[in-house]
């Protein structure tokens, strides 16, 4: 390792190192991160294509588009409308999983670094 | 009675009434904000209160910052603006600005919150060579937040000339002058303690005074959107057109590329802005980063839903010669001539009132928003640059908060220097640009070095300097620059590349370049830390408290 690496970095001490090292090897963490990259990755692909279809439906789809569904509401506003609509809907949904699915795990693996660490 | 003659009779008459009580407005939210600087500036002493604002502010606090922060003027004059002007086309960018949050929400908060200190470039060299990557981060966080700065300055400059109903070049130089101080005085005196109270407050401003609008303008017609859109529609020449895609960017193949093009850029841009990361330091875990988030995309995804009937309102009730106006300004007077129009006419003490109001609520914004900008580059300059690439850590948090001091006068007075001679730059297209080189420089970065064990060094200097050279080298080459009516220079030629925004290039360049780069470099020792980057980022063991 080179002078020049981490050379600014917060100095980690040895059980610091040893304890993220075992943490990372723990089940626990599999589990957590297994629920972390289980819900994000597929919601941002999701939300991702969702928002790019609107895009591209202005551009190449204007007869879908342009229809007239009520009065002067046609299906580009109610697209772009059902944008907020599943924004603050994943943003809700995600509010809700993380406390159930992640934060426990989250808490209890960050005490354990604690205790291990500073004591 | 001629509306168009007595607008005209009165654009130049009684209107100093008006004014007068604009610019009372305008001295109280000057006075308003300076107070809470001076009070917030008795509690910054360490480099974490200057930095960070104590790590003290709650979720819902840092929620209404972060608004204040992102819905700058180029959203509440620009986007109700770029609807009264092109319809559904204008929509596009509450649409995305709204959407990216989900990136920021999803992949960036919470884990940069555990995984960084001060600065965006904290998190970027967290398990990387240190020199260059800051280097790298700094540069980008600087030039990003510079051109963003420029536009909110240029913004100001146009937009007080017209509401005090001041002309001449010299009135523009001395208001971009003023607010340059003011931002200094701010970041200098309160750092991100004062910085966060002002944005919190004029987040409070900006959603009352856009309710208050929004309202008065749907109670015209008696609550039904479908009539306000008829109105519109009819209104704006371009008939039913006006509602539907493609009236600014479906005339051929290069302009429905360009808006897939911004289209990314918007999404992509928001989780790379260094202002934004920024804001998700004040609180003090990453579950109140992670409130911080669902409060923004609640307060920003109102505000932009209300920029619609803003937008449309404008087209719809704004006539005559302020409708002239709003075209000449490029879109950016509807807000404050809908008010007028909606207060009850430009001859109308309602009218007057309100358009004073909102003219102090745009104001507002603008001086939240360039403390905010000034701050961040400040903070970059001393806790990169200077702490941590010049003097390789060994500075005292005293000194860096000195240094970030002196930073950001020097920022100021460069933004001040730029924005003077820079008033011919198209505020949208600078505000554009900022999110085009985010996108292509900043979140390659980010999210390479949060899940991908092997990036390294030179996958990260190669993206960053990669997104940042593209973005910027393909808009200096592009029509908004040169070779059109509307470019920077006129008279030169030399935009081969057709697209004036370069996104749907520079962004997975930055991210090819990424992989490209940690691939062919042989270091290993990124690796290592990995694991330790990993179980901090998820868990917060051993986060900066």
């Amino acid at each position: 390792m080179t002078e020049e690496v981490n050379a600014v970095v917060e100095k980690i001490s040895p059980e610091a190192h040893a304890a993220y090292e075992r943490i990372h090897a723990s089940d626990d963490f599999a589990r957590l991160k297994k629920a972390y990259t289980g819900f994000v990755v597929p919601m941002t692909l999701a939300f991702l294509v969702w928002y790019l279809l609107n895009v591209l439906c202005s551009n190449y789809a204007s007869g879908f588009m342009n229809t007239y569904l009520f009065g002067n509401i046609n299906v580009a506003l109610v697209f772009g409308l059902l944008q907020f609509v599943t924004t603050f809907g994943i943003a809700y949904w995600y509010a809700k999983y993380s406390v159930q699915k992640m934060d426990p795990i989250a808490d209890a693996l960050r005490d354990d670094f604690e205790n291990e660490v500073e004591r | 009675m001629n509306l168009t003659t007595l607008t005209l009779v009165q654009a130049d008459g009684d209107s100093a009434g008006h004014q007068g009580l604009t610019m009372s407005l305008f001295i109280l939210v000057v006075l308003v904000t300076v107070a809470i600087t001076f009070w917030a500036s008795r509690n910054t002493k360490t480099a974490r209160d200057y930095y960070a604002g104590g790590r003290s502010f709650s979720g819902v606090q840092n929620g209404f910052a972060i608004g204040g922060d992102y819905m700058s003027a180029a959203s509440f004059l620009g986007i109700s603006g770029a609807i009264a002007l092109s319809g559904y086309d204008g929509f596009l960018y509450s649409i995305g600005f709204l959407v990216a949050w989900l990136v920021a929400l999803l992949l960036v908060a919470e884990l940069l919150r555990n995984s960084g200190r001060f600065t965006m470039a904290d998190q970027l060299a967290y398990r990387m060579k240190q020199r260059p990557v800051r280097t790298a981060a700094a540069t980008s966080t600087i030039i990003v937040s510079i051109f963003y700065l420029l536009a909110q300055m240029v913004g100001a400059g146009a937009l007080v000339a017209l509401l005090l109903g001041v002309e001449g070049d010299s009135a523009k130089n001395i208001t971009i002058a003023g607010v340059g101080v003011l931002m200094i005085f701010y970041v200098v005196l309160g750092g991100m303690k004062g910085t966060t109270w002002v944005q919190i407050v004029k987040a409070i401003l900006l959603m009352f005074g856009t309710i208050l609008i929004t309202i008065l303008v749907l109670a015209k017609f008696n609550f039904h959107l479908s009539d306000l859109l008829g109105t519109a529609a009819d209104n704006s020449g371009h008939g039913k057109a006006f509602l539907e895609p493609g009236l600014k960017y479906g005339a051929d193949t290069t302009s429905k590329i360009d808006f897939i093009s911004l289209g990314l850029a918007l999404v992509l841009g928001t989780a790379g802005l260094p202002h934004i990361l920024v804001r998700f330091y004040t609180v003090p875990t990453a579950r109140q980063a992670r409130q911080s988030v669902l409060w923004a995309i609640g307060l920003i995804g109102a505000f932009y839903l209300m920029t619609l009937v803003l937008g449309f309102g404008a087209a719809a009730l704004v006539t005559g010669a302020e409708k002239d106006q709003i075209a000449a300004s490029g879109g950016n007077l509807a807000s404050p001539l809908l008010a007028q129009a909606v207060g009850g006419g430009t001859d109308s003490t309602g009218g007057a009132v309100l358009l004073a109001l909102i003219s102090a609520v745009a104001f507002a914004t603008i001086l939240a928003v360039v403390a905010g900008l000034t701050l961040t580059s400040a903070s970059s300059v001393a806790h990169d640059l200077y702490a941590n690439v010049w003097k390789k850590g060994e500075v005292t948090g005293a000194e860096e908060v000195k240094v970030a001091r002196i930073a950001a006068f020097a920022i100021g007075a460069v933004a001040i220097a730029l924005a003077i001679p820079g008033q011919k730059l198209n505020v949208a297209f600078l505000v554009a640009l900022a999110f085009a080189v985010a996108a292509s420089a900043n979140l390659p970065a980010l999210l390479y070095n949060l899940f991908w064990k092997r990036f390294n060094t030179r996958g990260a200097v190669w993206s960053i300097y990669g997104g940042l050279i593209s973005a910027v080298g393909l808009v200096f080459f592009s029509p908004t620059v040169s070779g059109s009516d509307s470019a920077l220079f006129t008279s030169a030629d030399f935009d081969w590349f057709p697209l004036s925004n370069p996104g749907i290039i520079s962004i997975p360049l930055g991210f090819l370049l990424g992989y490209i780069g940690t691939v062919t470099s042989k270091e290993t020792d990124s690796h290592d830390r990995f694991a330790e980057l990993e179980v901090r980022s998820l868990t917060g063991a051993g986060a900066e408290k």
